[in-house]
Parts: structure tokens; sequence; C-alpha cells
């Protein structure tokens, strides 16, 4: 799992079977210092909780069609969790 | 399996279900030098600490056996403490 930053969300009505009432946020993933690194990407929202500006953790491939409740819905990443904090070691 | 560090811990308490009773574990992958070389958000099954080397497994249906699961979005599990690493004959200290 990564960590990333909700930067808002995407609407789409027409779509694939499958993919109906799930919401779709656009994440910013971040690296260990949650900064902005790589490409935006837009992730079904799993936990139904996370609003622009939060930090969350998401999941890819695979495990984010495991990441809902329906089996197997058509996604390839998955916001799974809200960060309260992370605490990382001073180097 | 990558050979990681754990870099700290990850507090949350809104996230999807079968994550609720596992420590989440920040954990630097590390090449054989020890240089990081990217990090993951792992469940925690041996209680590492941070600053231990870890070894990680990084794939679903293992992690999802692991856990006892059928079902579930789980890829990242620290699944052992590292004592010793050796490397070309070389025993590498683990700081």
């Amino acid at each position: 799992m990564q960590l990333g930053r909700v930067l808002g969300s995407v609407v789409a009505t027409e779509k694939t079977p499958g993919l109906e009432g799930i919401r779709f946020l656009i994440v910013q993933p971040l690296d260990k210092q949650s900064r902005a690194k790589g490409e935006t990407l837009v992730a079904a929202d799993a936990v139904s909780m996370a609003g622009p500006g939060e930090l969350i953790y998401f999941v890819a491939s695979r495990e984010a069609a495991e990441a809902l409740p329906d089996r197997f819905v058509p996604v390839d990443h998955a916001v799974v969790g809200i960060v309260d904090d992370v605490h990382l070691e001073e180097e | 399996m990558k050979v990681g560090r754990v870099a700290g811990t990850v507090i949350s308490t809104i996230n999807i279900s079968l994550l609720d009773e596992h420590r989440l574990l920040l954990c630097d992958f590390e090449d054989l030098d020890g240089k990081p070389s990217g990090y993951t958000i792992a469940v925690d099954v041996v209680d590492a600490g941070v600053g231990d080397t870890v070894l990680i497994l990084d794939e679903g249906s293992s992690a999802r056996q692991i856990l006892g699961l059928d079902h579930g979005a789980v890829r990242a599990v620290v699944v052992g403490i590292v004592d010793q690493l050796v490397v070309d004959g070389e025993v590498r200290a683990i700081d």
C-alpha cells in the first residue's frame, strides 16, 4: 500500500457495468514523507469517507478489486484507509 | 519477498475492516547495499519494531493465506525479522 492525497473526485455516468455505485477519487501518490511523487491516478473509494485534501493509503492491482464489497469490481486502485498519522523514525 | 527496514508506523482508524486488528508498518525496501529503493505500507504479523530489518512479502494470495482470508485487499505483509544477511559469503551487520 502507498500513501496518497485526495485531490478530488470523478463522476462518470457512462461506464462499464460493474462500476456502478462506486465513488472515484483523484489521488496524488506520495513518498514516505508525504510529498507528491509520481502521476495522479483515479482510485475507487473503499472507505467512502475520504474527502479532498485527506491523507489516505491505497492498494493497487488485483487487491484493489478485492477492496470493495462486491467481488472483483473492475478497478486497479482502491483507497483502503484514511491516515490519522505517520510516525517516521528520525533519520 | 524483499528485504526491507521498518521506517515507521501508520496510524489509521478509518479503513477497510480487514485492516482493523493489524498494525501498519511503513517499510523501506532496501537493495543489498542497504540503499532504500521505494517503500510500502505493510501489515505486521511478527511484531516488528521501527528500525528492524525485516522480510516483506508483497503478493496478495500469500498475504491472504497468512491472514487466513479467502478474500481481502492485502498484499504487503511483514513476515519475518532478519537476524542475519550473508551476501557473497560476507555477513552483513544488521544495525
